[in-house]
């Protein structure tokens, strides 16, 4: 079952590569959400099944792939909805030539490759899955074939595989400090025989898989590929890769920071990890004051959230961690699928020109206005609760110095965040030179459900959840 | 074995030192041969199904299929042929032979697990190489021939000190890596389509104010 849900996809896409012309994307779109469908089912499934740990070949299933997972196929299963209805405005502006047929076969083989990161048991397979999600995503970046997409989609694409070499040059340095004792490379032979690896080369294996994945994941200072693509990729592209790719990359760090727990590292690792979240943050604030394109804002957001969680875990705090992910991959779904409503509507980018969205388009309007909110970390939303529990882990382990930096830049970034938003939903109503009555109610429906779940989740969060995730969370070391 | 090394380092700084992108295929491509030699050398066995899949696996990826691919994107793309390195040929021979002489220095031979002395260093050499050729080329497709330097220096290392990996997985870096310069050829063909010539540092439209 599990091997079904990378091979799915994957057969699927193959199929959709050989459906090819304009009169038939029809049914391509179609394989998408089957595809979606079937995923999301299936993860569905495995939740009910057991909560025992599984091990088969390279595939093993545990509480912290499996939240990774389900977030990545909701995720999927929205933005495979929402991008019936977003082609049907596309239409009348793009024709299908080109890469653009490629849309649907790279989706698929994104999934697959999201779903192998999770799933793998074995470091070779995590990078290749790692990379494998790289090359999958970098045409769907080129979607709208401009300069600057295209631009982006070099940039993302040459800056993200150097990182991953160095990343596969950090997973050799970990095989290495083995010494042949761990013979099949899974991440349970390497938690088992922690005891006898050498931690010198530990060391710079986890340096060098920081820095390899870090840059997948947008930590600062290794970002720079991030709010390009985030920007020119199509909205609900850009929607999992905040939402779900840049978790993939998180989760890579996460496991080999299990491998180091086990070996008695994990002060050394935690070190590591305040002082990127620390300079994430500090990146995020720095640019996210004055942004003038609201999509490159939620990218340095995303970069924000990361450094955020970075934090989390370098504090020790890994419930709260693993609930910011969650809510995290939520409110930033919502904001990049608002966001794109609004560039169908206004045709623009830049925030200075969006103004009056309340009155102009309300259902966009309150979306952009509870996903700001929520992002920047107000109550009652989701977000609020996992930045606060983060923040009382941080202050009851005695990081005051760093709590402090942490408080000053996210009250940063709330001031910035909330005056930019503000401006572009308030205002008098404008005239659209363009029609788009025709708003399908495919690309509302998403964000609204994603809306939903963010309030709720900040004012209650269900027992099986919390225990879930308390499972997840004791895998890397955390109580509550 | 020894000359083995100094043949994929001489090739890197033939790479580094020449003027002409087709000479710099060919000499990625050669690199790719020696370093497909290597996993049987260190093995000392030609027989073990494990080395030689290796070895027919890593010479049909990185000394026939990519150089073909780089190949066939220039043509596609019409390519001029000189390159433009943003600091000068003589300057960035110079840097190299720091980087190796840092590398080689010792610090970093003493690390346990290799079987020669100079294994370490040299996969060390070949990665800050590469680093040192994707900053100082300006052209799209010399970037590459960089970032493809880069991997084969992580591979030196992988295939020496790791003998573990199983040749599934081994396939599947090499794939991926295969697929990821298949990407990067269909956008370099892309970038020249769009803006007339594959030069990066044009690709500058997008910043923060």
């Amino acid at each position: 079952m599990p091997v079904a849900l990378v091979a799915l996809p994957i057969l699927l896409g193959l199929l959709t590569l050989f459906i090819r012309g304009e009169a038939k994307r029809r049914l391509r779109r179609f394989f998408l959400v089957v595809g979606a469908v079937f995923h999301f089912g299936g993860v569905i499934s495995l939740h009910l099944r057991s909560t025992e740990n599984l091990l088969q070949g390279f595939i093993q299933i545990d509480a912290l792939g499996l939240l990774f997972l389900t977030i990545i196929s909701l995720l999927f299963f929205l933005v495979a909805i929402y991008s019936l209805g977003y082609f049907q405005h596309e239409r009348e502006k793009y024709t299908e030539e080109g890469v653009s047929h490629l849309y649907v076969p790279c989706m698929l083989f994104f999934l697959a490759a999201m779903t192998l990161a999770t799933l793998a048991s074995q470091v070779g397979v995590l990078w290749i899955a790692i990379e494998g999600t790289t090359i999958a995503s970098a045409p769907l970046i080129y979607y709208h074939r401009h300069h600057q997409a295209l631009e982006a989609a070099w940039k993302y694409l040459l800056m993200c595989s150097v990182g991953i070499a160095i990343a596969l040059l950090g997973i050799f340095f970990v095989i290495a400090s083995g010494k042949g004792s761990v013979t099949d490379l899974s991440f349970s032979t390497f938690i088992a025989n922690a005891a006898s690896l050498d931690h010198r080369w530990l060391r710079i294996g986890f340096i060098l898989i920081l820095v390899g994945f870090g840059t997948k994941m947008g930590l600062a200072p290794l970002h720079n590929w991030l709010p390009d693509a985030h920007s020119e990729a199509p909205s609900q592209v850009s929607a999992l890769l905040s939402g779900a790719l840049l978790n993939c990359a998180f989760l890579g760090i996460l496991r080999f920071y299990q491998v180091l727990m086990a070996a008695g590292l994990s002060d050394f690792a935690q070190k590591l990890l305040v002082c990127f979240g620390l300079i994430s943050l500090f990146v995020a604030a720095v640019f996210i004051t004055g942004q003038r394109d609201y999509k490159r804002m939620l990218a340095y957001s995303s970069v924000e959230h990361m450094g955020i969680m970075a934090l989390g875990v370098g504090w020790g705090v890994q419930f709260g961690t693993l609930l910011h992910v969650i809510n995290h991959s939520l409110t930033k779904g919502l904001l990049f699928l608002t966001a794109g409503q609004i560039l169908i509507a206004y045709r623009t980018k830049n925030a200075f020109e969006v103004r009056g969205l309340l009155k102009t388009v309300p259902e966009s309007g309150w979306l952009f206005l509870i996903g700001g909110l929520a992002i920047a970390g107000s109550p009652p939303f989701s977000p609020f609760i996992s930045e606060f529990l983060i923040l009382r882990g941080g202050l009851n382990q005695g990081y005051w110095l760093s709590s402090f930096f942490y408080l000053l830049f996210l009250g940063i970034i709330f001031v910035s965040m909330s005056r930019i938003v503000l401006r572009m939903v308030q205002g008098e109503r404008q005239q659209l030179s363009f029609r788009h009555e025709s708003s399908s109610r495919l690309i509302f429906f998403p964000p609204i459900l994603l809306a939903l779940l963010v309030l709720v989740f900040g004012l209650y969060l269900p027992a099986p959840m919390i225990s879930f995730l308390q499972a997840a969370a004791h895998l890397i070391g955390g109580g509550l | 074995m020894e000359w083995l090394l100094i043949g994929i380092i001489f090739s890197t700084f033939f790479i580094l030192g020449s003027g002409r992108i087709t000479s710099c295929i060919r000499a990625a491509a050669m690199q790719g041969a020696l370093l497909s030699l290597l996993p049987m050398v260190v093995r000392g066995s030609l027989v073990d199904p494990h080395s030689l899949g290796l070895f027919v696996g890593t010479f049909l990826i990185k000394a026939i299929l990519i150089p073909f691919m780089l190949f066939r994107s220039m043509r596609e793309a019409s390519i001029r042929e000189e390159i433009e390195p943003t600091v000068s040929l003589h300057l960035s021979l110079l840097a190299g032979g720091l980087v190796v002489v840092i590398a080689f220095s010792g610090v970093f031979s003493r690390l346990p697990g290799a079987n020669t002395p100079l294994i370490v260093p040299a996969a060390l050499s070949m990665v800050l190489l590469g680093f040192l050729l994707l900053v100082s080329r300006k052209k799209a497709v010399t970037q590459v021939i960089g970032f493809l330097v880069l991997e084969n220096g992580v591979f030196l290392f992988g295939m020496t000190l790791v003998k573990e990996f199983p040749i599934t997985v081994e396939m599947g870096v090499l794939l991926d890596l295969l697929v990821g310069v298949f990407v990067m050829g269909i956008m370099i063909y892309h970038i020249n389509r769009t803006f007339d010539h594959i030069d990066t540092t044009l690709l500058t439209s997008l910043k923060d104010s």
